[in-house]
């Protein structure tokens, strides 16, 4: 069923709300704070509703579909099926979440404008990557999100800042080319690589084998830059510099989780599960997915710097992702695609916490953590919560994606997967719990307050935020099997692939 | 000696020395003679490849030379009245570094 | 009627030199103005010919060739046309208030200014291979001379370097033109049946000293870094980019004859200039010379299309060249302001940009973007383009030479960024010495928005570009 005409306007509307408040900010100048707040409010709560009624009218079967011709022969595809709408909402929840955040943790810095407006403008290019009806739409956005989320991590202006925002461009532009050369050549052969259920390749198994494994591999090595796998990852650490805000946008909203999502297309919407185990690919995926989360626990476990630790946590859980999908399935990929959601909630958790107590009190190595559960006892709890959450502890978020990974790996036939993910679960416990022992045991560091301009309502908004991205997780675990939560949208979602 | 040959390997040596000329001389005045010197020899090119043995000479190549020959002298005028130029502002005729004139 | 508007093109601005000449100072600009207003009326309805008949062809006094002089207007110089319209333009809005060091150097300007785009309208019309070189003379000379305009010492050597390396360019060109005359007969670029490889090598070689084709280049970063803003726009977009197209016409005339070992070392040539521009950009620690160098580069990629020798890569090449004009245009006036400012062309003393000048620092970001080809820029659709042209060719060597140049291109667009707008130094607190005039920000700002919004609706113009693909009849 088709939506009727006036509703057309709704996908390219998600994708031009942030732009549009970007240039008003951007315009508006940095002097006009009152205004900056306003329009960025505005415009989070505008794209939530957006993507709410976009995602009922999905869910009552309607289709949005918007396209231009972009280059002869290859158009732009704005379109929402049930996968965009996991991504978008996901990435519109934590948006406003975010944007909240980031008031409360900025307004008393320089250059607000510029980075205000940046923000706005990573979201836009986020809605596209997630209404991608297409490969090339898919590319525009993901080459548009590495372009606006650099002025982020070089924020500070420090040589340590604009250090990061060079292995950033390195990593991601070259990972762009990758694409390039692989999106070239797909298109090349097949026409045109609009993103179908159970993909489209299939017909050109038989005689472009060996051109299918390389354009895999490639597509695989771009977008897995951005995903963070294991070799891929080394910008990830580095960009922790930049300000709390920009590394929950990193890790939760937008940009990892864009690398992921990308795979996420490639595997069920271009190629198909069946065309990736028949071209023999399955395995080496499931081999770096593995690889890359046990490699990412064993560098957290190394780390001391708390941003760096949680930066490698990422590293490893979103390999989870990539792992589900790539075994397949309807458990496994439901496993994997929730974990999307269920990671999303808990980083940024750990990433309000661990910026407020560096804003608040300075604390950015672990041995300062010391008995600051006491003293903050709200951060505390939603950091242990998050924390736990991560190890997969029932009967929190990261316990129903693991969950549904480790049967999905059964099912599948690779019990050994179950070992990987034991193994992974034991390392988390490794370096969140000497965290969260710090938190509430350790004696009580005296640790000063930082003197900065920050008035009780930023503070409290700090705080608040991550209470209720904790809370959220919290309660998705407990009711993941409402109707609407997000483990049924994307068990959906898994059904919907032709097995 | 009537050969064309002859004129087109005499243009193609005159204009040899005048590349050589180009890139060897340091004086701006030297490297402008050059020039004049490998214009003239294109000129003596296409006078020559335009006359083909026993045959009448052709009119259009003697009114490309002319052309040639007011484009040429136009230029020259333009570069010497530069090079006065930047004789007045730096002190010598020459686009080397100062202690290498 | 036909005949009329093309020849309005040419003539209009020569006329308006000669009248510009002997009015005083105060009046010049203003006759200019006249004119660079006047041009879009004579272009839309020779688009819309073009448009109707592919192409316009147009034969003086009913003098036929070899004896005539024809012209023929097509979908390529008709882009072209409209570029230099707009770039003129701007330079023109640019230039309007007067630039450093005096009124006495914006006075001369405008004459040479209307010389230029006879020269280059020419140049872009003609289809006579004599009438090109004289074309390419007017062009070359006046850009000299406007190089030389504000009388420093380094815009003086770096105009004398300019003129004796195109004077050599010129002599090879029309040696090239005798020979082939000798052999054909005629001068009419389609009278021309066979093309030696003796006259083509000596034609090509002319013309890449004129577009500043690595190793020739280097007359071309001093050249346009020393020159006042406009100026540098004009050269970027209008001077380089006619000596450009006349080299890819030059090409086309071999056909078939011409050997592929000839276009490989081409493309090696393009290849080694994409390199050689990027890196030195990438170290230059000034603005102007970064710009500069990143036109040796672009230079570079432009020469592909004969190695790659198909219709998508002659739209790609023919898009790239409409849009890197617009953008280099929009960054040598940008960077003017920017000096003017600032007071300075030293990279390093450039930060604070963003919140000093933040029309300045969007025009460069901008067209530093349509540069490196990050979609949805101009820049990606031609790269785009050429790369697909490179797949269905299976020339792997150029396919990559194609992405690296566009990595090269980022890291030095956003070295560029990174320092002048992020960098967190002292000299982001030091004032502005001299604000520049609104207009000319918004001009430049202008054309950067043009060449990366071209990339959201590229079709018409690549539908027109594809009509002038000499290789579209055989």
């Amino acid at each position: 069923m088709s939506a009727g005409g006036s509703a057309q306007f709704l996908p390219p509307a998600l994708v031009l709300v942030s732009a549009l408040a970007a240039v008003i900010i951007f315009i508006a100048g940095e002097a006009r704070q009152r205004l900056r707040i306003t329009v960025n409010l505005a415009a989070a709560l505008l794209k939530l509703a957006l993507v709410i009624w976009i995602g009922l009218a999905v869910l009552a079967g309607e289709d949005f579909r918007y396209s231009f011709e972009l280059v002869p022969g290859v158009e732009l595809i704005l379109h929402a099926d049930a996968m965009s709408i996991l991504f978008a909402s996901l990435s519109a929840v934590l948006w406003l979440v975010t944007t909240i955040y980031a008031i409360a943790y900025l307004e008393h810095t320089p250059n607000r404008a510029r980075f205000f407006g940046f923000f706005s403008l990573c979201v836009s290019a986020t809605m596209g990557i997630a209404l991608a009806g297409n490969l090339l739409t898919l590319f525009v956005f993901y080459e548009l999100l590495t372009l606006t989320t650099w002025p982020l991590v070089v924020h500070d202006g420090t040589p340590r800042a604009l250090a990061a925002g060079r292995s950033y461009l390195r990593y991601t532009l070259v990972a762009g080319v990758l694409l390039l050369t692989a999106m070239i050549w797909l298109y090349g052969l097949t026409g045109n690589v609009v993103f179908t259920p159970g993909g489209i390749v299939a017909p050109l198994v038989e005689t472009e084998r060996t051109a299918l494994q390389v354009i895999f591999v490639l597509l695989i090595a771009g977008f897995g830059v951005k995903a963070a796998l294991v070799p891929l990852h080394g910008w990830l650490p580095k960009a922790m510099v930049a300000p709390a805000p920009v590394s929950a946008l990193l890790h939760a909203v937008a940009v990892v989780k864009a690398g992921a999502f990308g795979i996420l297309r490639v595997i069920e919407d271009v190629y198909g599960h069946a065309v990736v185990v028949e071209l023999g690919l399955q395995l080496p995926l499931i081999a770096v997915a593995s690889w890359t989360i046990l490699i990412g626990s064993l560098l957290a476990l190394r780390e001391h710097h708390l941003k760096r630790r949680l930066a490698y946590s990422t590293v490893s859980q979103v390999s989870y992702i990539v792992l589900g999908v790539a075994v397949g399935g309807v458990l496994a990929t439901a496993g994997g695609m929730v974990h999307l959601v269920h990671q999303g909630l808990m980083k940024i958790t750990l990433f309000f916490c661990a910026g407020t107590l560096g804003l608040l009190l300075g604390v950015h190595r672990i041995e300062q953590l010391d008995g600051l559960g006491r003293r903050m006892p709200w951060l505390g709890v939603s950091f242990t919560v998050a924390a736990l959450g991560m190890m997969g502890m029932p009967p929190l978020v990261g316990f129903v994606s693991k969950w549904y990974l480790a049967t999905g790996a059964l099912a599948a036939g690779l019990p050994w997967l179950v070992a990987v993910l034991i193994g992974s679960a034991l390392l988390n416990a490794a370096y969140f719990l000497p965290l969260v022992r710090r938190l509430w045991l350790a004696d009580h560091a005296p640790l000063e307050d930082v003197p900065v301009a920050i008035n009780r309502i930023s503070r409290l908004a700090l705080v608040a935020t991550a209470v209720a991205t904790a809370l959220l997780s919290v309660a998705l675990g407990l009711f993941a099997a409402h109707p609407l939560s997000p483990l049924n949208w994307v068990l959906a979602i898994a059904r919907s692939y032709p097995s | 000696m009537n050969d064309p040959l002859v004129y087109v390997l005499t243009a193609a040596a005159v204009f040899g020395i005048g590349v050589h000329g180009l890139i060897a001389a340091r004086h701006l005045m030297r490297k402008l003679l050059a020039i004049n010197l490998m214009l003239s020899a294109v000129f003596l090119l296409l006078l020559a490849t335009s006359a083909p043995l026993g045959q009448a000479p052709d009119p259009v190549p003697q009114a490309l030379v002319l052309t040639g020959i007011v484009i040429g002298v136009s230029s020259t005028a333009f570069a010497l009245a530069l090079m006065v130029r930047l004789v007045r502002r730096q002190g010598h005729a020459s686009l080397g570094r100062r202690d290498e004139r | 009627m036909n005949a009329d508007l093309a020849v309005g093109l040419v003539l209009l601005p020569m006329a308006g030199a000669l009248v510009a000449f002997g009015l005083p100072a105060a009046y010049r600009r203003a006759l200019a103005a006249a004119i660079a207003l006047g041009w879009p009326l004579l272009l839309l309805p020779l688009t819309l010919l073009v448009l109707r008949d592919g192409s316009i062809a147009v034969v003086f006094g009913d003098w036929q060739p070899p004896l005539g002089i024809v012209w023929r207007i097509d979908g390529l110089a008709l882009v072209m046309l409209w570029m230099h319209a707009a770039v003129g333009l701007a330079a023109l809005v640019h230039a309007w208030p007067g630039f450093a060091p005096d009124r006495r150097a914006a006075a001369t300007f405008w004459p040479l200014w209307l010389v230029l785009m006879t020269g280059a309208n020419l140049a872009l019309v003609t289809a006579d291979l004599f009438n090109l070189y004289v074309a390419l003379e007017l062009v070359t000379l006046t850009g000299i001379a406007l190089v030389a305009i504000t009388d420093s010492t380094a815009a003086l050597r770096a105009a004398m370097r300019y003129l004796l390396l195109a004077m050599l360019g010129s002599l090879m060109y029309l040696a090239g033109v005798g020979l082939t005359y000798a052999q054909n007969g005629t001068l009419a670029m389609a009278g021309i049946t066979a093309l030696e490889t003796t006259p083509l090598v000596l034609m090509l070689a002319g013309l890449m000293v004129k577009s500043a084709v690595f190793p020739l280049h280097v007359w071309l970063p001093p050249a346009y870094a020393n020159a006042p803003g406009p100026v540098a726009a004009m050269l970027a977009a209008v001077v380089g980019k006619t000596a450009l197209i006349a080299l890819w016409r030059v090409w086309w005339l071999a056909g078939d004859s011409a050997s592929q070992a000839l276009a490989m070392a081409i493309g090696v040539m393009g290849v080694a200039a994409i390199v050689y521009g990027s890196v030195a950009a990438m170290l230059h620690p000034r603005l102007r010379m970064v710009v500069a160098y990143s036109s040796v580069a672009q230079i570079g990629l432009l020469l592909l299309l004969i190695p790659l020798a198909g219709s998508d890569a002659f739209v790609a090449s023919g898009f790239h060249l409409l849009v890197h004009g617009l953008a280099k245009a929009a960054m040598f006036l940008a960077a003017a302001n920017i000096v003017m400012a600032l007071g300075s062309d030293w990279i390093r003393r450039l930060p604070g940009l963003d919140s000093k000048l933040p029309l300045e620092a969007f025009t460069l970001a901008l067209a530093g973007i349509t540069l490196i080809g990050l979609p949805p820029s101009g820049g990606w659709v031609s790269k785009w383009l050429l790369l697909q042209q490179a797949r269905s060719n299976d020339q792997l060597v150029w396919m990559v030479a194609i992405l690296g140049g566009s990595l090269l291109s980022a890291a030095y667009v956003f070295r560029l960024l990174a320092m002048s707008c992020f960098h967190a130094s002292h000299h982001a607190r030091r004032p502005i010495v001299t604000r520049p005039p609104r207009a000319g920000s918004l001009a430049a700002l202008l054309l950067a928005l043009a060449a990366a919004l071209l990339g959201l609706n590229p079709t018409p113009m690549l539908n027109l570009l594809a009509t002038a693909w000499p290789g579209a009849a055989s």
